[in-house]
């Protein structure tokens, strides 16, 4: 139930962002969700597109520095406290959320987070068993 | 104020007569006792009785910094290991160090040549040496140090760091000869400003700066902040650390101490010997030491020399200001450094050929060294915290391999210059010319 995620390396140079979105839109491919860790010196894009394998290799062509990383995606219900609920399940059981970002689903779903976790399948188990959504790839390319 | 006016003051036929007669007795000797010269001379079909004039040296096989590492660490002694009772050993070169054995004559020696060198800055006994040269092995500290002491100077034996510091001692002790990196002389006059303090007001009359290649504009910068004559010193590890040549008050050149190391001026590529005032690479010859002796040393700095006897009395010929090296070595902060070793470093780190460039720049008159690292498949993961840990890591390896703290940045790829293929290595940004 892992979804692969497109991460880049950016040094924090003015323009950057706009080429990868131009490579990217070239190739028709959909950015689902984005976001950018940065520190002063430079900075990691992550990415959830329709096609990440396509985009991997378009961005990997135009000499960026490009790996594909396993996420989990949980729809959450938009609501407050509704991203409390899963953190809850996660710090019950000692499980370290190395990042993740929430991005705006279509009408008619919850909320989408994108969490980056050690052990995945340990976690998307978990947390199926508590009844929380986990979308597959499938599903986030639909989307 | 000529600290040896027999030997400093001697005329040219009476110098090269005593050279000669050195030269011969230091031939013997490697050719006697060292493997390594034996082999060479053989195989250069050359043998010590062929030197009948200084010109028959040009005969002799040059003896390289490869071949010095090859006899680490006691290998190219040329007394007997009981009468070695001071080691020297260079930082950074290629693989192993440089280690330099010195005998208690050769002490003596290093003080004569030093006291000589502060002489030539006018050093008496009344002066108060601020030796901010660090003090360990880098021979600049102590060199300067045994020099000091043998004309009876108040030494301070500060070596480097603390600078706001070294300002307060300098103030108080009425410190007159300061004893640094040209760099790090800027760098005082930038903290004493800081402080408040006019570096102009600074007790200091005169610097003898080396162990860094600089330039005149810089002489004249540090000069005029810092209100004191600025002059430049000349040596190296291999030879006997800090008192090679150095410069006397007419600032036309460093006077080389030719009844002790004997130079030769050569083509890098052919290794033929110029003509007097023609630039090329220096090459020595020991003459008296006695831990270490070598034959035709190639130091790898660029210069020319001039034989004229200079308007300050002294008749030993001088060497123009280091213009460079004739090969890829960085001198930062007194540390001597190829960017091949960081490349070896970087090697392990990335598993694959590293596209890297080193970036020297000089902040507050210190010299800054950034190793700016292209990022690829080996060298990229989804965290900060692991792309931290890679530029802290490869600091780390660095700073402990080569006593260097630099910084690092991970850059994109393909953002470093390449011109025909090969990737220009260093950008050197420090204004030397």
């Amino acid at each position: 139930m892992a979804v692969r995620q497109i991460s880049v390396f950016l040094e924090n140079k003015i323009g950057r962002l706009a080429e990868i979105t131009q490579i990217l839109g070239n190739k028709e491919i959909n950015i689902r969700a984005l976001a950018i860790a940065d520190t002063t010196e430079f900075g990691i894009l992550r990415m959830i597109v329709d096609r990440p394998q396509k985009a991997y290799e378009a961005l990997e062509e135009r000499g960026f520095t490009v790996s594909q990383t396993e996420v989990v995606v949980v729809e959450v219900e938009d609501k407050p406290g509704g991203l409390a609920q899963v953190m809850a399940i996660l710090g019950k059981e000692d499980i370290n959320v190395e990042y993740l970002y929430a991005f705006v689903a279509p009408r008619g779903r919850g909320a989408l987070v994108v969490l980056k976790i050690e052990e995945k399948k340990a976690t998307v188990d978990l947390l199926q068993e508590k009844k929380v959504k986990i979308l597959s790839a499938e599903e986030i390319s639909r989307l | 104020m000529i600290w040896n006016k027999e030997y400093e003051c001697m005329d040219r036929k009476s110098l090269e007569d005593l050279q000669l007669k050195r030269l011969k007795e230091v031939a013997h000797r490697v050719f006697e006792r060292l493997p390594f010269y034996k082999r060479k001379f053989g195989e250069s079909h050359v043998h010590p009785d062929d030197i009948k004039s200084l010109e028959d040296l040009r005969k002799f096989p040059f003896t390289r910094k490869s071949g010095l590492r090859e006899g680490y660490p006691f290998g190219l002694f040329t007394a007997p290991l009981e009468k070695i009772v001071e080691f020297h050993i260079s930082s950074g070169t290629t693989g192993k160090p440089v280690v330099n054995g010195y005998t208690r004559k050769d002490i003596q020696i290093w003080a004569e040549v030093m006291a000589r060198a502060l002489s030539c800055a006018g050093t008496t006994s009344r002066d108060v040496v601020h030796n901010a040269y660090g003090y360990g092995l880098f021979t600049g500290g102590l060199g300067t140090h045994y020099g000091a002491q043998l004309i009876g100077a108040k030494t301070i034996p500060i070596s480097g760091g603390q600078t706001k510091r070294q300002i307060t001692i300098m103030q108080d002790f009425k410190s007159t000869v300061l004893t640094c990196t040209p760099s790090y002389a800027l760098h005082i006059a930038e903290a004493a400003e800081e402080m408040g303090i006019n570096p102009r007001d600074l007790p200091l009359r005169v610097g003898i700066l080396g162990a860094e290649t600089w330039s005149e504009s810089m002489r004249q910068e540090i000069e005029s902040r810092l209100g004191i004559e600025a002059l430049d010193i000349y040596g190296l590890t291999e030879i006997i650390g800090p008192g090679v040549a150095q410069e006397c008050e007419a600032k036309e050149g460093m006077h080389l101490f030719e009844d002790h190391f004997l130079p030769e001026i050569i083509d890098p590529k052919t290794g033929k010997v110029l003509e007097e005032g023609e630039e090329g690479e220096l090459v020595l010859t020991t003459l008296t030491r006695e831990g270490i002796s070598l034959v035709r040393y190639r130091t790898g700095d660029i210069t020319h020399i001039n034989y004229q006897p200079c308007e300050c009395g002294r008749t030993l010929a001088r060497i123009g200001k280091i213009k460079g090296r004739a090969d890829d070595m960085l001198i930062i902060r007194g540390v001597n450094l190829f960017p091949s070793q960081i490349e070896n470093i970087l090697i392990q780190i990335d598993e694959a050929e590293p596209h890297y460039q080193l970036i020297l720049e000089r902040r507050k008159g210190l010299d800054e060294l950034t190793v700016e690292l292209e990022t690829s498949p080996h060298i990229f993961f989804d965290e900060v915290r692991r792309l931290e840990e890679i530029e802290a890591k490869i600091k780390r390896e660095i700073e402990d391999v080569l006593g260097l703290r630099i910084g690092v940045k991970l850059v994109e790829p393909r953002t470093i210059q390449r011109s025909m293929g090969k990737a220009k290595r260093v950008i050197d940004k420090r204004k030397l010319k």
